[in-house]
Formats: structure tokens, C-alpha cells, sequence
């Protein structure tokens, strides 16, 4: 993958947030981020006052991102900001979905997460800690605690090697005190169902089914025992029947370990059913979040409620899909515009929003309260209201 | 409604050393003018092998195995006969396609030549199957997109210039280059996001109600086919199990795997419901065993279910006379209880 060079011209971002640290005994400085790192993410402050988790009531803090950003440089002086301030926190037992379209930076966030790429703002700490890519020692802890599932299980695991060899490698670089190399990978297996287990140590991925694939590779995540899991889409390559089997596994995983569960998906019906909070993202932004019922019962925010308009809805016989001239949908008004990308100025909804005035053209709204639990960023909540 | 394509206990298997897999296991499915039949299943369920079968685009080790294809289409009976697809000459057969039958392909967002512009690879379309001159070509070329919603100028594009809808949108207006009367999409919006995909779905509902044609819908997603189609077969190891109007499947499913499909995907509106899913995987193709072949998966097994001869039978105490499962177990229980 090809890696822009913004981070290295300026790594300030991170140079100050270590500066700070340095600057008092290794323990204090501890002790100073954690702090930092729990307050800022504990409540976020929004227009109209601070915001409230709603995942935080599943546990304590695990991973917190504050004013997280990523810039690449497209040449010729352009500046693509795929992720612009983003702030959320990641609880014990809990699940956070990120809901948004391809191109959203939904995946930019879970690859700044996993440390796969260096953020060009903000900063991630993890368990109170500021991650600091200098020190190899703490980055590879960091990266062991913090475990990326992606998309596509046809592609995630090597043809070539074996199922045993796949969760072998990352129990032997991870787990060094285990002994029982074998007995592990056993138990792992039988973690993620995939019973008998020695019927599957010796199997190739492409005699598994789809489902037992990403079984494979999450069973793969937890051989490195991480604290938080980032699943990247993990069931949309599958098929429908096998999707609702492989969430109940995540949900089960997620309370039986503790994990804290980044779920990152463009179906927010899943999200509806799976996630404590969501966060739906346009354009690197965060323009909405707040409980999943809520948002996907009530959502605030016009880019929200064209996502909801938009999913099937098989109560819905003989819908907008039958009755073209139904333009009251929001889907349907939408369309002529659909193919515009988020604006560079003003609100990024704005060129594909119905109800954008010169205001939404001009200048970007910052989220704004609603509920102790739920903000939205738009200039006009008032009127989307009405919607619901 | 009359109908315009036949498939009549239509098998196809894939000849392998292990024995053939038999991918599709004797079909009956009809579309009438005008009409959207949704085919839904899992992958591996046979359902594009059971299109592309009965459009003759298999290649060896598939091999139509049984029954019959009819093309009940105008222009290639003329008020006769209707066409046999698979007796059907090698000319005969490129005069059908496109003209008559045309395919949206699957992940045709990347069937797109990358190196050629939009407008020559829709004129290569439009050459090789209309006699008409290049100035007219071209004109039909905009009008095509012009169909679709794509300004003109994209003409000019490479598909990597095109946005993933745009792509699509490209393959949807390409089908419809020489006016067929059976449109077959399989899987054309699953790598969509939800936004772009209510769009199209959208505009090909709306080119339909212009044009006239007649839709064969693919897809793994029942709850897209819900809205969409007027007709729905459900397939599940290359054999229907159930088909009925979209009404009939979501209110009385007559078939314990549409039952577990309607239960599998979560939906956004309502109440929560209870998720239950569909536990196991499906069958291996080659040895199927006898019976049923959901009978593994299945909450409503009886012994009897390996006796079961899977032909779709009318459904009890429903009054639509469409409506058709295979499952003599609910059938017998009556699905309105």
C-alpha cells in the first residue's frame, strides 16, 4: 500500500502529545494521559455541552480517539481529508458501529485504529495511554491489543497455508509463555464454533464455506488476546442467511471476552440490532451519533434519514421501487444529485442534501446536543425533524 | 399475462472426477411480459448457473443435462412456434442474445474494459448485434445513457473515471442497447452501497414500466426482492423450493427456509423482532442424499423429509393460484395456522 509522506513532514500531532509526556517522570506522564485520554473521551464536548457514550454503560474505557484526522495529499497542492476530527470512545463489552457509504473514511478509521496508518491530527490512546509509534516496544504491544478483522474472507487468509498454520503464527508471536501451541489453536477454533476443531487444523481456505473463513480469521484476531477488535464490514461478503450466525458469534465474543467492538458496516439495520452506540459518518465527518435505537428509530440528520429511507424494507410491499411517482421519499428526491461527492466547503452533505440553504453551502455545522446521549451536526435539525 | 420465457424441468450438472455436481435439479420457472421475478439463494445455490444455462452461455464441465427453454418472444416467432433455446443453431442463437435476452453480469462494475472509453465499448455492443449506420450508432450511444441518468459527456470516459454506479449504470444501458425483451440481472447492485443501490433499483423499475421488458432478478437478498419483484422463487441446493408473489412469501412462507430467511435479516422498521437465522451450511452437490435437501438444516424434519420427490405443490388455504412450496410438512399443517 502506498503511504503518503504527510505524517512524516509533520508529526507534530504526536511530538507534542510525547513532549508533554517527557516532560515529567515516565509515571506521572502515565498517569497524565490516562487522564487525558478518559476525560476526553468519557464526554466529548459538542456545541450545547458534553456528550455522553452510549456504549459507556456496558463498561469501562478502552480506546479513546480525540480530534482523530487524516489528510492525504492528491498532488498539485489538493489535500483529500478522508478523516476530519473525529472523537469517539471504545468501552469494554460494548459495541460501537460506524455507519457511512463507501468513501465516508469509515476504513480510514479502522486502519488509524489498527495502526496500520499514522494520523495526520488528534491522538489514540488505549487504556489511558497515548500510542506513541516511536517505541517499537509499546507500538507492538498496541498493535497485539488492537486487532483488525477485514471484509472479505476470500482474500484475508493465505491460499497456500493451512488453517493450523494461520492461527499457529499469531499464538506463538503473541502468546510466547504458552507451551501448548496445539491446545491453543484447539481452543481458539472451538472459540469461534469451528468444531471439531482437528477436523480443521489441516484444511486449506479454500476448502472452507464463507462463513467458516471469517470464522478463521477471527478466531485469528483473538489468538493475539487484544482488548479491542476492529471489524472492518466482517459479514457483508457473506450471504444473508449467514450473517445473522456470524453477529451473534461477534456479540458473543464480545461479552465473553470483554472485547470493546469497533463494528464498521453500511447496513444500518445491522447496526440497529447489534451496536450500543452508532456514529454515522459523510464525507470524514461524524454527522450524527447516539444510541442505535434512537438514531435508527428517530435519526436527526438528513444524510441519516436518506440511509434509512434507503435500506430494503420488506414490510414495505409494494413501496417507492413499485410506485416511482412517490417523490415524498427522500431517496427519490435525492437521486438527480446522488453522484456529487461531499462538498469541500460548507456542509459535506450539502450538494446531495434537500433541505441545504446558503448557510449549509458556506459554513460547516459542528455537532450539536440534542440528548445528554445524542448529537447531530446540520443547520437544519429543525426542519429535518419534521421528518420523522 | 403471457409468457415470454419457459424453463421446463431444467437441469444442469458440472461433470467432475468426483461424480457430477449437480448445480440445478429439474426447474420449472416461467416469466411472463412484463414482469419481475426475483430468483433468491444462497451462493452456491445454483441460481446464475440456472440463467446462464437457459440462455446457452455454459461452457464445458456444465452441461444441460434435461428439459426444455422456451422464448415465446415477437420477433423471433413471428405468431408461430416459440423458440427452443437449447436446440437452437449458432446464428440463430446470436440473433437471441442481446436482441431478445440480455444479461447485466455479475460484478459488472469490473466487466468494463479498462483501457477502452465508455463510447466504444457501447458501439461495439450496438455493432455486433444492429445493423445501423456509425452516426446513428453513435446517437443511440447518448440515448442510451441519456436512459440511464449519465450525462452525455461521460461518453468520453474511461470506466475508471466513472464512480461505482455510474459503472453499473453503464452495464444496465448497454443491455438495453438493442431493445430486449427479457432483461436477466444477476446481482447487479450487491457491491453497491444501500443509496446507489435504491437508485438504480429504482431506475430499472422505471425503464421497465417505459420499455416493457421482462426482469429475471438474482440475488442472495430476499428483503430487496420483497419490494422489487412480483414473482419470487426461492432456490436452495439447485432446487425451488417456493414460489409465490412477494405478498404471499412475506405473509404466509409456505417453506421452512423462506421462514428462516425472513427471520435472518434485521430490519429497520418496527419492533425488534427476534433474529433466529438458519444454522449448518448447505449440502455437498454431489451426493445430495434423497429428499429434501434442507431437510439437515431444518426446525420441521420428519423422518418422511427423505422421502419428499420436491415437486412444488399448491399451497393450502391460499388463494393465489402462484403461490407453491415443496414442503409437504407445512403444507400439510396448513402455513395460515
Amino acid at each position: 500500500m502506498s503511504e503518503p509522506a504527510i505524517h512524516d513532514a509533520d508529526p507534530t500531532h504526536l511530538a507534542e502529545a510525547a513532549a508533554d509526556a517527557t516532560a515529567v517522570s515516565a509515571a506521572a506522564a502515565d498517569t497524565t494521559a490516562a487522564i487525558a485520554g478518559l476525560t476526553s473521551a468519557a464526554s466529548i464536548p459538542v456545541v450545547g455541552g458534553d456528550l455522553q457514550s452510549a456504549a459507556a454503560a456496558r463498561g469501562p474505557l478502552a480506546m479513546a480517539a480525540t480530534g482523530l484526522g487524516r489528510d492525504y495529499k492528491l498532488g498539485r497542492g489538493v489535500i483529500l481529508h478522508a478523516v476530519r476530527d473525529v472523537n469517539f470512545g471504545l468501552y469494554k463489552g460494548a459495541v460501537v458501529a460506524l455507519v457511512g457509504e463507501s468513501g465516508s473514511g469509515k476504513s480510514t478509521v479502522a486502519r488509524l485504529l489498527a495502526g496500520q496508518e499514522r494520523p495526520t491530527a488528534g491522538t489514540i490512546a488505549l487504556d489511558g495511554n497515548v500510542i506513541d509509534v516511536r517505541s517499537t516496544r509499546a507500538f507492538r504491544r498496541y498493535k497485539s491489543q488492537v486487532q483488525l478483522v477485514f471484509q472479505d474472507p476470500f482474500s484475508s487468509l493465505n491460499p497456500t497455508h493451512t488453517v493450523g498454520y494461520h492461527l499457529t503464527r499469531p499464538v506463538k508471536l503473541h502468546q510466547s509463555g504458552v507451551k501448548d501451541v496445539d491446545g491453543a489453536v484447539t481452543a481458539l477454533l472451538e472459540q469461534v464454533r469451528l468444531v471439531p476443531a482437528a477436523q480443521f487444523v489441516p484444511k486449506y481456505p479454500h476448502e472452507l464455506s464463507g462463513g467458516q473463513r471469517q470464522r478463521v480469521a477471527f478466531a485469528r484476531a483473538l489468538a493475539a488476546q487484544p482488548t479491542v477488535l476492529l471489524a472492518d464490514e466482517p459479514v457483508s461478503m457473506l450471504d444473508v442467511s449467514i450473517r445473522l450466525e456470524m453477529l451473534n458469534l461477534l456479540d458473543d465474543l464480545r461479552s465473553r471476552l470483554s472485547l470493546a467492538l469497533l463494528y464498521i458496516t453500511h447496513d444500518i439495520a445491522s447496526a440497529r440490532y447489534f451496536a450500543d452506540e452508532v456514529l454515522v459518518m459523510y464525507g470524514g465527518q461524524i454527522v450524527e451519533r447516539g444510541p442505535a435505537e434512537e438514531v435508527t428509530q428517530r435519526p436527526a440528520h438528513p444524510y441519516t434519514q436518506l440511509l434509512i429511507a434507503s435500506a430494503p424494507d420488506p414490510d414495505n410491499l409494494g413501496s417507492v421501487l413499485k410506485s416511482t411517482s412517490a417523490a415524498g421519499s427522500v431517496a427519490a428526491r435525492t437521486t438527480a444529485a446522488s453522484t456529487g461527492g461531499p462538498a469541500a466547503v460548507g456542509c459535506a452533505f450539502s450538494p446531495r442534501c434537500p433541505l441545504a440553504v446558503d448557510k449549509c453551502r458556506k459554513d460547516t455545522p459542528a455537532l450539536e446536543l440534542l440528548t445528554p446521549m445524542r448529537a447531530a451536526a446540520c443547520w437544519r435539525l429543525d426542519v429535518a425533524a419534521s421528518n420523522n | 399475462m403471457k409468457p415470454i420465457l419457459e424453463m421446463d424441468n431444467l437441469s444442469v450438472a458440472y461433470r467432475s472426477d468426483g461424480g457430477d455436481v449437480r448445480a440445478v435439479e429439474q426447474v420449472n420457472l416461467t416469466l411472463h411480459a412484463g414482469e419481475v421475478v426475483g430468483l433468491c439463494g444462497e451462493s452456491g445455490s445454483g441460481k446464475s448457473t440456472l440463467a446462464y444455462g437457459a440462455t446457452r452461455l455454459l461452457r464445458p464441465p456444465a452441461l444441460v443435462t434435461g428439459g426444455s427453454v422456451r422464448y415465446y418472444g415477437r420477433r423471433i416467432t413471428q405468431g408461430g412456434d416459440p423458440a427452443d433455446i437449447l436446440t437452437l443453431s449458432k446464428r440463430e442463437l446470436h440473433a437471441l442474445r442481446w436482441r431478445e435476452i440480455a444479461i447485466v453480469f455479475q460484478s459488472a462494475m469490473n466487466a468494463l474494459n479498462p483501457v477502452l472509453r465508455v463510447q466504444d465499448q457501447i458501439l461495439d455492443a450496438i455493432r455486433a448485434h444492429l445493423r445501423i449506420s456509425g452516426g446513428e450508432a453513435r446517437e443511440k450511444a447518448a440515448t442510451l445513457l441519456d436512459l440511464v441518468g449519465i450525462p452525455r459527456a461521460r461518453l468520453r470516459s474511461y470506466p475508471h473515471e466513472l464512480s461505482g454506479g455510474m459503472r453499473q449504470r453503464v452495464m444496465i444501458a448497454m443491455a438495453l442497447a438493442a431493445d430486449p425483451e427479457v432483461v436477466i440481472m444477476d446481482e447487479p447492485t450487491t457491491a453497491l452501497d444501500v443509496v446507489v443501490q435504491r437508485d438504480i433499483l429504482a431506475q430499472i423499475v422505471e425503464l421497465k414500466e417505459t420499455l416493457g421488458f421482462a426482469i429475471l432478478f438474482i440475488t442472495h437478498d430476499l428483503s430487496l426482492l420483497l419490494e422489487l419483484a412480483d414473482r419470487i422463487a426461492v432456490m436452495y441446493a439447485g432446487r425451488l423450493l417456493e414460489t409465490g408473489s412477494a405478498a404471499e412469501l412475506m405473509r404466509d412462507p409456505a417453506h421452512p427456509y423462506t421462514r428462516g430467511l425472513l427471520n435472518s435479516f434485521p430490519s429497520l422498521r418496527g419492533p425488534r423482532r427476534e433474529l433466529v437465522g438458519i444454522p449448518g451450511s448447505p449440502p455437498d452437490l454431489r451426493d445430495p442424499g434423497p429428499g429434501c435437501p434442507f431437510a439437515p438444516r431444518c426446525n420441521y424434519a420428519l423422518p418422511s423429509c427423505s422421502e419428499v420427490d420436491m415437486t412444488l405443490a399448491r399451497v393450502v388455504g391460499t388463494p393465489g393460484p402462484e403461490h407453491l412450496t415443496a414442503c409437504p410438512v407445512l403444507n400439510k399443517q396448513g402455513v395460515l395456522s
